[in-house]
């Protein structure tokens, strides 16, 4: 392992694919964005008849002619999908499939004259259908290297001009920014960046380069600068650790590897992140649903003890049954919600059923007074529309003392104040 | 029976079973699950090969089938989850190919199944393929299946053509109504999988992409009706596949390619000529309206 990461040409080899990791993750985070991370994939099929035409005119495989020829075709592509969509009823998926299909087919069939040619069988084009890093010379990683230096310069000079293109166009252009040539340009940079990827990576996998590092990086954070930066790492990583796995093995596509490496990123980001990882949000689920189920019993309970002390002025306790009428639990719920509650000192079961405790009428007291105040916000809604609850975050004992004012007397018109915490004193010296 | 008359059959199979079911595909904007699916048949063929040892078109068939549909469910848990729905499908193909594409490098390097052979088919080679099934002999294995495939197509479209009609143009009324929208997704996805399999080695992955989007997006632009555009799609795909072999036979290119390019051009020719769709078309009707703006 060591003695190849000594050989100069396995260092070049890593030198390149990390810089494009980090050019495609840099820029994919643009198009993700935009909701345009498929039109990378289209790029990259539509570069391959460039790349053939290309090498048809100048006859070796001159790194730059190449790089420019399917440079050029990639932009013929976009534009033909952008010219089908504004012309036509089809949609942007249709147009994108269409494009990089038939352009593929084009490129497919010029291969077959090229490996007719005399030069054409040693041409090495295959490789640009998979990528083939190892074949890269020190040569083509010079011309990578500047190409990459100069899209992450161009990036950083004009961020600010980019993030208010990509999040809000009709702003920027308010602003005087000249959007059309803006949007020209990211797309000519993506574009590139896709190219100087194509030998690396390849063209069927290119796609992944451009989607994979953004979604990763956008599991970790919600501000722009640090997506790009971290897109950026992740690229350069699963550049690194692609080449890094293939150099050994003959005959091993270095392409494919590199973008496994990447979607292993995402699936794990995707998993552990925070605030957005699927365990964090299991967990959040998971506790929300204890809570609901405890205030849901404490409420009905709340409720049952109500109407009958408005009645007989006694406090029973209730059976499981006369609870579920009012709100229905699944058996484990309810139990494991029970048992909690007992736990708290909120609840306590005699042989007939449960009852709430003192501290425990107060708790659902608050839940109750919470759930009927919301009702009267939804029987109401026009007149409190101006109340802004999500940002209290759906507490209705939090809001202004006006609003909660109207609500209260509100409450009051349909007789729905809970009444039992006011009277409780009393009624804990008569006898369970 | 000649040479000829098994690829140009084995082509125009290719070229209906394609065409209809991607109409459907265009009109549910599911295209890009298409370019998908082709793509990860590549590592349903590898790993059935893997796991049963042998190169029988049946098994491959089976598990082409299963790891399509799959791609489907993965995007959609993706989707689920909060991942954009372009880059769901993006991240979900690239890694099952390139996993495909590891386990061919690794296992099956001098097997039948060579990458390159996977992305541009090998349609010449299909009349020698043949096999005896049910007492008829000297039929190749690809019209065999392809034959097959497109009975299940044409079938399930009439059976459910009410269905896939309605909710293709308006998904909240079908859903409203009871239809089993869902299952309508993933019968859709089945039919689209199988097609891609049967078509693969004829066509290559990529190029059966061509070969599903082309002629549905050409018949797109020429009708209103949706039986005229299955019809259409189906003679695209045809004209597209036989003359596609054609001027490949004739300047000695790839067959798959030349198809692809084909499907292109006669799009093309649609996108400007069609008689209500077309850019001409546009221009003058355009011109009239201007005219009449002057008049008035």
């Amino acid at each position: 392992m060591l003695n190849l990461l000594m050989d100069p040409n396995t260092q070049w080899v890593l030198f390149g694919t990390t810089l494009l990791g980090i050019t495609s993750g840099v820029l994919g985070s643009f198009a993700l964005l935009r909701r345009q991370s498929l039109i990378g994939d289209a790029m990259s099929h539509a570069a391959l008849p460039g790349i053939c035409i290309a090498f048809l005119i100048t006859g070796e495989k001159m790194m730059g002619a190449l790089l420019l020829g399917a440079g050029i075709s990639a932009y013929i592509g976009t534009y033909c999908i952008q010219a089908i969509v504004r012309h036509t009823r089809l949609k942007m998926d249709t147009a994108i499939g269409l494009i990089l299909s038939v352009f593929f087919g084009v490129g497919i069939v010029l291969m077959t004259f090229i490996n007719r040619l005399p030069s054409g069988n040693q041409s090495g084009l295959d490789e640009f259908i998979f990528g083939q890093a190892a074949a890269m010379v020190s040569g083509d990683v010079r011309v990578i290297a500047i190409v990459a230096v100069i899209l992450l310069v161009i990036t950083l000079l004009l961020f600010k001009e980019l993030k208010l293109l990509i999040f809000d166009r009709e702003f920027a252009q308010g602003l005087g920014l000249p959007t059309t040539v803006l949007n020209g340009l990211l797309m000519t940079m993506i574009v590139t960046a896709v190219v100087i990827g194509l030998q690396a990576v390849g063209v069927v996998l290119m796609a992944a380069m451009l989607i994979a590092p953004p979604i990763t990086a956008r599991y970790w954070t919600n501000r722009l600068d640090h997506m790009v930066i971290i897109s950026g790492l992740v690229g350069a990583l699963s550049g690194g650790l692609g080449t890094f796995i293939s150099a050994p093995i003959t005959g091993m596509p270095t392409g494919p590897l590199i973008v496994v490496s990447a979607c292993t990123l995402f699936l794990i980001s995707l998993v552990i992140a925070p605030e957005r990882g699927l365990f964090v949000k299991a967990w959040r689920l998971y506790q929300l649903r204890k809570r609901t189920a405890q205030e849901q019993i404490l409420q009905s309970l709340y409720e049952r003890t109500e109407e009958q002390y408005e009645k007989t002025e006694t406090i029973d306790a209730f059976s499981r049954e006369a609870l579920e009428a009012l709100r229905p639990l699944s058996d484990f719920r309810f139990k494991k919600a029970v048992a909690n509650l007992q736990k708290s000192g909120d609840v306590e079961a005699y042989k007939n059923g449960y009852s709430l405790t003192l501290s425990g009428c107060e708790r659902a007291h608050r839940v109750t007074l919470n759930n009927r105040l919301m009702q009267m916000y939804a029987m109401h809604e026009l007149q409190f529309a101006s109340l802004p609850m999500e940002h209290y975050n759906w507490d209705f004992l939090s809001i202004p003392e006006d609003d909660r004012n109207s609500l209260d007397h509100l409450l009051k018109e349909h007789q729905l104040q809970p009444k039992l915490l006011h009277r409780l004193p009393e009624t804990e010296r008569i006898n369970r | 029976m000649t040479y000829t008359f098994w690829i140009l059959l084995t082509a125009s199979l290719v070229g209906i079973s394609c065409g209809i079911v991607g109409v459907l595909l265009i009109l549910r904007k599911m295209a890009m699950l298409s370019d998908a699916i082709s793509h990860t048949v590549l590592l349903g063929i590898i790993s059935s090969y893997l796991i049963t040892n042998s190169l029988d078109g049946f098994y491959m068939f089976i598990g082409a089938a299963i790891v399509g549909v799959l791609t489907t469910v993965f995007v959609q848990l993706l989707n689920s989850a909060g991942v954009q729905s372009d880059a769901a499908i993006g991240v979900v193909f690239t890694f099952l190919f390139a996993i495909g594409v590891i386990l061919v490098s690794m296992f099956a390097r001098d097997v039948h199944i060579d990458v390159e052979h996977s992305i541009m088919g090998e349609i010449a080679f299909i009349p020698w393929m043949t096999v005896d099934w049910f007492g008829i002999e000297g039929i190749p294995q690809a019209v065999w299946m392809l034959g097959f495939v497109l009975i299940i197509d044409l079938f399930l479209i009439l059976l459910l053509y009410k269905e896939f009609k309605l909710s293709s143009f308006d998904p909240g009324l079908a859903a409203a109504l009871g239809l089993p929208v869902g299952l309508l997704h993933y019968v859709l996805m089945g039919m689209t999988s199988i097609t891609a399999v049967a078509s693969f080695d004829a066509v290559g992955a990529i190029l059966v992409v061509a070969m599903l989007i082309a002629p549905g997006a050409t018949a797109y632009l020429l009708t209103e009706r949706l039986h005229m555009m299955f019809i259409l799609s189906a003679v695209f795909g045809v004209i597209a596949a036989v003359t596609g072999y054609f001027i490949a036979a004739w300047l000695n290119a790839s067959i798959a390619g030349m198809m692809a390019t084909m499907a292109g051009v006669l799009f093309l020719l649609a996108f400007i000529f069609s008689p209500t769709h077309g850019i001409i078309a546009k221009r003058f009707s355009q011109r009239k309206i201007q005219q009449v703006d002057i008049e008035t």
